[in-house]
């Protein structure tokens, strides 16, 4: 061959040498995940070489030339119950193996990092809780933990990262989580699994994951300056939240001091624990499940915030955990010192400042 | 108990001076007739024809893929191409392919009866599956559709400017059509089986239809409801899915998968059903284990309405809901198993040879059995986390569906295709097509099981180059593979003219279809047969005295 083109053997050559057969394990999860996907293999090369043998080997020695005569066989008890009960019980072991991975990906542990994800047709918008945005790229340090919260903008998307053997479904109207723990830098790639529309297959990115130190300078010169949380908080004063949610016994709209992560009792005797997707519903459709005590007048503001701002306004209300700081954003309704540049115009009235998260009409 | 069975001297064979093919001649008794042995004809000339179609786009996929880029087509143009592959080759292909076809013709030959029970039934099911067709093939040439065959919501419902409707009508009118089917075959095999005939004389070919017309019928009027909801959403917004209104998302999904995970045992059960007869005739064997065989089919058709969920794995179900869904889809392999093993030992002691149908069934015990397996690694769920929407799906569901269900079918057209018409299709080249059609498909769909294992989500019409040389080995596969599927084309047509004569009974199989002549009169049975013997008993047939049964001359 290459004495009858040595560029095309080149070419050749170079492209058998470049692809890829197997992908990196780049996550405290793959290891597992190859684990389980060798033993299904084994499983699988096992049952198939039984199968071929037997009807190999049946087929020569039972072959017409040979074996005349059929036999006539009418079945066999023990044999069916055999193959029965054999590949069940190797199934349920997979069962068991897989549902204790299953639920490793899913569940992540309380110290994790989160990091907001919102899918849309067709890129990623990648939402670190310090403030750092971007687009079709998930820069996270390797050796920690991280919780991605996702949600679709539009139609369902899938978040897939390979590399990491994980994979969840962005979906509409619902935050879903997935969980996962880098352990060797590089960079990996991002894919949307499920399909959405004509630029489906443009709807990648690349995850880079660095060591802590590289991510600690890495989120230090890309923040935007304002934290998701302080984002939130100029929001929610832009939306005029604190007219009724304003932290006193009085108040027409309920204390958010403390709420996240508690129990909340709803007017008709039932608890609702106010995690993400509570304080997400209890914005877009506050009415759907009233906390008791309180008459639903709060407004429905479906199709007013966009789902960044959203995710805005859940980590303020997460980052409450003190009345002091609510009470001092009550009285001077501007951010505080956090925000890098002065922004003298949402003292003149809410609403005058362009304000990230509020979709316009 | 031991037979020797001897293939008859086809050398004195003559066709039959009057069959169902000749009954009456003209384009219109065909299109008004009653009888399932025409209408089966006329299915397997359409699905035929929306088969070649869905193979071309197949065909259209590969090239695209054959490079990174999207440089063939457009993306939009790759989206309408694998939506329209999905929707022809599902809804027009797989669902009626063996059961419209072959198990039309063969039902009522083997319950011995005259006709299925409801013949204009049959016949109006034929024109709904064809309207259908004909609406898909319009909305495809007006504009096709890139909903992909799963019509995912909210996309499908607010996101596409395409003929989303016009395909979800065209597919609303064929699941009618299989409704039908399935009606008529449970009708009449509880009510129409010849005396002696019990429910255990049976052959296997009928237990597997009948458990598919059970999915058939329970189904698919779920699936006919959820496109109506899609098309409703769609035109007056109604909001039942979209959840600005209040509606869910995921519902779409839950409805959308309770018809389509059974649909997938629709297609695969009647290829079972197949192969269970050429196993065993070219075993000269009784089917091993036939009650076993017989309850397999009927568990899977019941299991199978019970595992929807487990394609919603990573959507945000409850995590111990997916847990009893993952446990119920572990034991809905349990059936598949037992078949393939009970398949297995009637080759045990049988007499063996090794026609063009057996040929095609051995294919499909490997490729199933791969198929099968690779299912359970879908089932596992920390395992589909990493799979599913990947190659890896696309490679498991065409190794049950191309390797297992048109395996089987082909088996089942060469098998039966004596029967049919009369005479032999050429053995030599349909040995050599099988073969080729085997090699093809394992090299086109062997290495998407590793290009998903490395992360290729599916439905791409462009890819990182690291994935080329897996996909190149694809596209050459389905080379291969095209023209293993080409050959049937051409011989088979052939045969109808200078294929030898066959005989009324060919293989010495023991169905009751083999005891009349090939092809069959209009009535089937001059007389009702009297079964008194079990199914598959070579014994019975060997010691049958040479007194044919009708052959009018």
């Amino acid at each position: 061959m290459s004495h009858i083109s040595p560029v095309l053997w080149q070419f050749l050559v170079n492209w058998f040498k470049n692809f890829a057969v197997f992908p990196p394990e780049a996550s405290t999860i793959a290891p597992y995940a190859d684990a389980l996907y060798f033993a299904l293999v084994g499983v699988t090369i096992t049952g198939l070489v039984l199968v071929f043998a037997m009807v190999t080997f049946f087929s020569i020695r039972y072959r017409k030339d040979r074996h005349p005569e059929a036999v006539q066989i009418e079945g066999s008890t023990v044999l069916e119950a055999t193959w029965t009960l054999i590949p069940l019980g190797i199934f349920l072991v997979f069962f068991v193996w897989g549902a204790l991975l299953y639920f490793r990906i899913y569940n992540a542990p309380p110290n994790a990092m989160n990091v907001y994800v919102v899918g849309k047709q067709w890129m990623w918008k990648v939402e670190h809780p310090g403030g750092q945005h971007e687009i079709n790229a998930l820069h996270i340090p390797a050796g920690i933990p991280i919780q991605v919260t996702l949600i679709s903008q539009d139609v369902f998307h899938s978040f897939s990262i390979p590399a990491f053997r994980v994979k969840r479904e962005a979906i509409p109207g619902r935050y879903t989580t997935v969980f996962f723990q880098a352990t060797r830098p590089g960079k990996y790639h991002l894919f949307c699994t499920q399909y959405c529309g004509t630029d489906h297959s443009g709807m990648v990115g690349w995850v880079y994951v660095m060591a802590p130190d590289d991510y600690r300078a890495w989120a230090a010169g890309n923040t935007s300056g304002a934290s998701l949380a302080q984002n939130g908080e100029r929001l929610f004063a832009v939306m005029g939240c604190n007219a009724c949610h304003t932290g006193t016994s009085q108040a027409r709209g309920p204390n958010l001091f403390g709420l996240y992560n508690s129990r909340v009792r709803m007017t008709d005797g039932s608890t609702m624990v106010a995690n993400e997707a509570y304080l997400r519903e209890k914005i877009l459709n506050p009415s759907l499940h009233v906390p008791a005590g309180f008459v639903p007048i709060m407004p429905n503001y479906q199709g007013q915030i966009s789902e960044s701002g959203l995710i805005d306004l859940v980590e303020y209300i997460k980052s409450l955990d003190s009345n002091y700081r609510l009470h001092q954003m009550m009285n001077k309704s501007v951010l505080d010192s956090a925000q890098p540049e002065p922004i003298g115009s949402a003292n003149q009235g809410a609403g005058a400042a362009p304000v990230p998260g509020v979709q316009k009409p | 108990m031991s037979t020797i069975i001897s293939l008859p001297d086809q050398a004195t064979a003559r066709l039959p001076r009057k069959s169902f093919l000749n009954e009456e001649y003209g384009i219109k008794s065909w299109l008004l007739t009653g009888d399932h042995k025409r209408i089966a004809i006329l299915y397997l000339v359409s699905i035929t024809f929306f088969f070649v179609i869905g193979g071309a786009l197949a065909g259209l996929i590969r090239m695209e893929l054959l490079t990174p880029p999207s440089d063939l087509m457009a993306t939009d143009t790759y989206n309408k191409v694998f939506s329209m592959h999905g929707i022809i080759m599902i809804f027009l292909f797989l669902v009626p392919s063996v059961p419209a076809t072959i198990g039309n013709f063969l039902i009522p030959l083997m319950v011995g009866a005259r006709d299925l029970a409801f013949p204009k039934i049959n016949l109006l099911s034929w024109y709904l599956y064809m309207a259908g067709g004909l609406i898909i093939f319009a909305a495809m040439v007006l504009g096709g559709v890139d909903s992909g065959w799963t019509f995912t919501t909210p996309l499908s419902t607010h996101y596409l400017n395409t003929h989303v409707t016009t395909a979800a009508i065209g597919i609303f009118l064929a699941g009618f059509s299989s409704i039908f089917t399935g009606l008529n075959f449970i009708v009449t095999v509880h009510r129409m089986r010849c005396p002696g005939m019990t429910w255990f004389r049976l052959p296997l070919f009928v237990w597997s239809h009948y458990a598919t017309s059970i999915i058939m019928i329970l189904g698919t009027p779920v699936l006919a409801i959820t496109l109506v909801l899609v098309a409703l959403e769609r035109t007056l917004d109604i909001g039942v899915f979209d959840p600005s209104k209040g509606g869910d998302p995921l519902l779409f999904q839950h409805l959308f998968w309770f018809y389509s995970h059974p649909a997938v045992y629709i297609m695969i059960l009647p290829g079972m059903a197949v192969i269970s007869e050429v196993i065993s005739t070219f075993s000269r064997k009784r089917v091993f284990g036939y009650t076993a065989v017989a309850f397999s089919s009927v568990a899977i058709a019941v299991f199978g309405f019970l595992v929807w969920e487990h394609h919603m794995f990573i959507m945000g179900v409850s995590q111990y809901s997916a847990l009893v869904f993952s446990l119920l889809t572990m034991l809905v392999a349990v059936p598949s198993a037992i078949k393939i093993f009970n398949w297995t030992m009637t080759l045990y002691r049988g007499s063996i040879t090794f026609e063009t149908p057996m040929l095609y069934a051995f294919g499909f015990m490997g490729l199933f059995t791969i198929g099968g397996l690779t299912g359970v690694f879908l089932a596992t769920l920390g395992m589909d986390v990493h799979l599913t929407e990947t190659y890896f799906i696309v490679a498991h569901f065409h190794f049950v569906m191309v390797g297992g269900m048109l395996m089987a079918y082909l088996a089942g057209i060469h098998f039966w295709w004596p029967k049919m018409t009369g005479r032999m299709y050429p053995e030599a080249i349909s040995k050599v097509s099988a073969i080729v059609t085997f090699i093809g498909f394992i090299v086109t769909f062997f290495p998407q099981f590793l290009l998903g294992y490395l992360g290729m989500p599916r439905r791409y019409a462009s890819y990182p180059a690291d994935f080329q040389v897996l996909n190149v080995f694809s596209t050459a596969g389905a080379t291969i593979l095209g023209i293993g599927y080409l050959l049937p084309m051409l011989y088979l047509p052939w045969s109808l003219v200078y294929g030898a004569i066959a005989g009324d009974n060919p293989w010495q199989a023991t169905g009751l279809e083999w005891q009349i002549q090939s092809p069959p009169l209009t009535v089937n049975f001059v007389e009702i047969p009297v079964m008194d013997h079990e199914a598959y008993d070579y014994e019975w047939l060997a010691n049958k005295t040479v007194h044919e049964v009708q052959t009018v001359g």
